[in-house]
């Protein structure tokens, strides 16, 4: 049988073989008898019979890997074959709640974009209760990552087997970076703001900002975004982001939550200023988000931001 | 089997890859390839939510001029509540690799049952 | 039954299989940022913009940085290992 080529080469390449820096002697069409010359001689290791046995063991345990994952898969298939065809308009899940939420979303919650104006007006408890996660997700990261400080108060870093945080020297990277990064912080700042208007909202450009962020460490060092973004700036940006999209909340739930009078101006559908609470909750959970995605990017590197404590 | 596999294709995608996922999060014994099958197990369900909201020959429910009617607009739910469980995902994926780390900087290696017989060997 | 769609749907089963096939951490990650990114499109196709901005950022940006740093702080690339070559 013959395969086409890339197909061989994507399946070497995952079967462990260096694809990309293609060496001078690829003598076979699919690097096949490199493989078996390099083989035996790895091979001749303890022979006898526990690696038998151990080799027994994992062949059963493959075996029982496929087993499963076609009893699971085919399991699954026979439920899928009987749910509702897909992209029916009077399936079960299309019911009057749906109808409601499109129809009258506009004039309760004021959002051109649905899905805003759904997560952030009829759901925003169970968005609030996302935003936390987040930030128990960061606690408890730093709880296991955090590295400890010596009695001079440099950073140790238990066992680390490479250097913390070391700038590249690839200057393609850098110009790309340089370029990128601008763009990205302001595409971000856009879709947060811009989230009750067109597709976006807080998690998709708090993760823009935050992806952004990142880019900038990665390319030219932590040392400016240090001075700046210390632990206390972060527990204190999150801490006031989540106590206003409560407090927020709060008033709206008093004052009845869905078509009653809150005193809150809805504005014209289609402005920047319009939907009545769902701009700042939408700044809320971009703040909330892009410093999450920060820390854990800090956390894993270095084992901590700031200079500060 | 039911009559409607062939156009539940969309599910059928969803599920496969969960099955995949599924075993390598229970059968593979390196931490980093359970991470990453918990990652599809992730993303294959949401495929599965949110192709369950798709209605064909309809638009995104972003209300563009004033008709509102629901005949337009697809379903806003299942965009919603995926919404938010994308961003979950990765902090869900952020602590599991947290752990990993740690398990790494005791023991130095990421095979599970290597780890086993380590933590054995130490209480005895 | 679209083209571009089943091509899409049989590359997510494609990556999936070599991920579980595959045993080098680090083509494991790739593959899924590929995944990821596969995904993103494929939202678009069921009209959702919303999930594939937040997909591209965060399933193929954030999550993919996430295990290159724990790889390299565990020291398995970059560091010792990568100026050995």
């Amino acid at each position: 049988m013959k395969l086409p080529r890339f197909l061989a080469v994507f399946l070497n390449w995952v079967e462990g073989e260096e694809v990309f820096p293609v060496p001078e002697q690829a003598s076979g069409p699919f690097h096949s008898e490199r493989i078996k010359k390099a083989d035996p001689k790895k091979k001749p290791q303890t022979p006898g019979r526990k690696k038998d046995h151990s080799k027994l063991l994992s062949a059963l345990y493959s075996a029982l890997s496929v087993i499963v994952c076609l009893t699971v898969i085919l399991t699954l298939l026979t439920t899928v074959s009987w749910l509702p065809r897909f992209g029916g308009d009077h399936n079960p899940v299309e019911n009057e709640v749906y109808t409601r939420y499109v129809e009258r979303e506009l004039e309760e919650a004021g959002a051109v974009n649905t899905v805003a104006g759904m997560i952030l007006d009829y759901r925003a408890f169970d968005t609030l209760g996302e935003s936390n996660v987040l930030f128990i997700a960061v606690c408890s990261v730093i709880i296991l990552l955090r590295a400890d400080r010596k009695k001079d108060g440099s950073l140790n870093i238990p066992e680390l087997e490479s250097t913390p945080e070391e700038k590249p020297d690839d200057i393609i990277f850098r110009c790309a970076a340089m370029i990128l990064m601008p763009v990205g912080l302001v595409f971000g700042i856009y879709v947060v703001l811009n989230g009750h208007l067109s597709a976006g909202g807080g998690f998709s450009g708090g993760a823009i900002i935050g992806a952004s962020m990142i880019l900038y460490v990665r390319a030219f060092g932590s040392e400016k975004l240090d001075k700046v973004f210390t632990f206390s700036t972060y527990k204190w940006i999150t801490f006031a982001a989540l106590i206003t999209y409560t407090l927020l909340k709060t008033w709206s739930f008093y004052t009845g939550a869905n078509g009653l009078e809150s005193g809150i101006p809805l504005g014209k559908p289609g402005a920047i200023l319009s939907a009545g609470l769902i701009l700042p909750l939408n700044i809320c959970v971009g703040l909330v988000v892009a410093c999450t995605m920060y820390a854990f990017y800090s956390l894993f590197s270095k084992g901590g931001f700031g200079n500060g404590q | 089997m039911g009559s409607n596999l062939m156009t539940n294709y969309f599910e059928a995608t969803a599920v496969i890859c969960f099955g995949i996922g599924f075993t390598m999060l229970f059968l593979n014994k390196n931490l980093i390839k359970k991470v990453i099958g918990f990652n599809f197990m992730d993303s294959s369900i949401f495929l599965f939510l949110a192709s369950n909201g798709y209605i064909s020959g309809r638009i995104s429910p972003i209300i563009t001029n004033s008709s509102v009617s629901s005949e337009n607009y697809i379903n806003p739910i299942p965009a919603g509540l995926v919404l938010t469980g994308i961003v979950v995902s990765v902090s869900v994926t952020a602590f599991l690799l947290a752990l990993t780390t740690r398990l790494y900087l005791r023991y130095h290696t990421l095979e599970l049952d290597e780890m086993i017989r380590l933590s054995n060997a130490e209480e005895t | 039954m679209n083209l571009a769609v089943v091509f899409l749907l049989t590359f997510l089963i494609v990556c999936a299989a070599s991920v579980a096939l595959t045993k080098d951490p680090l083509k494991a990650i790739l593959i899924q940022m590929g995944f990821s990114t596969i995904m993103a499109a494929i939202w678009l196709i069921l009209e959702s913009p919303d999930l594939a901005i937040t997909e591209a950022a965060v399933g193929a940006g954030v999550t993919g940085i996430l295990f290159f740093v724990t790889l390299r702080r565990i020291g398995l690339i970059g560091g010792k290992a990568g100026k050995k070559k």
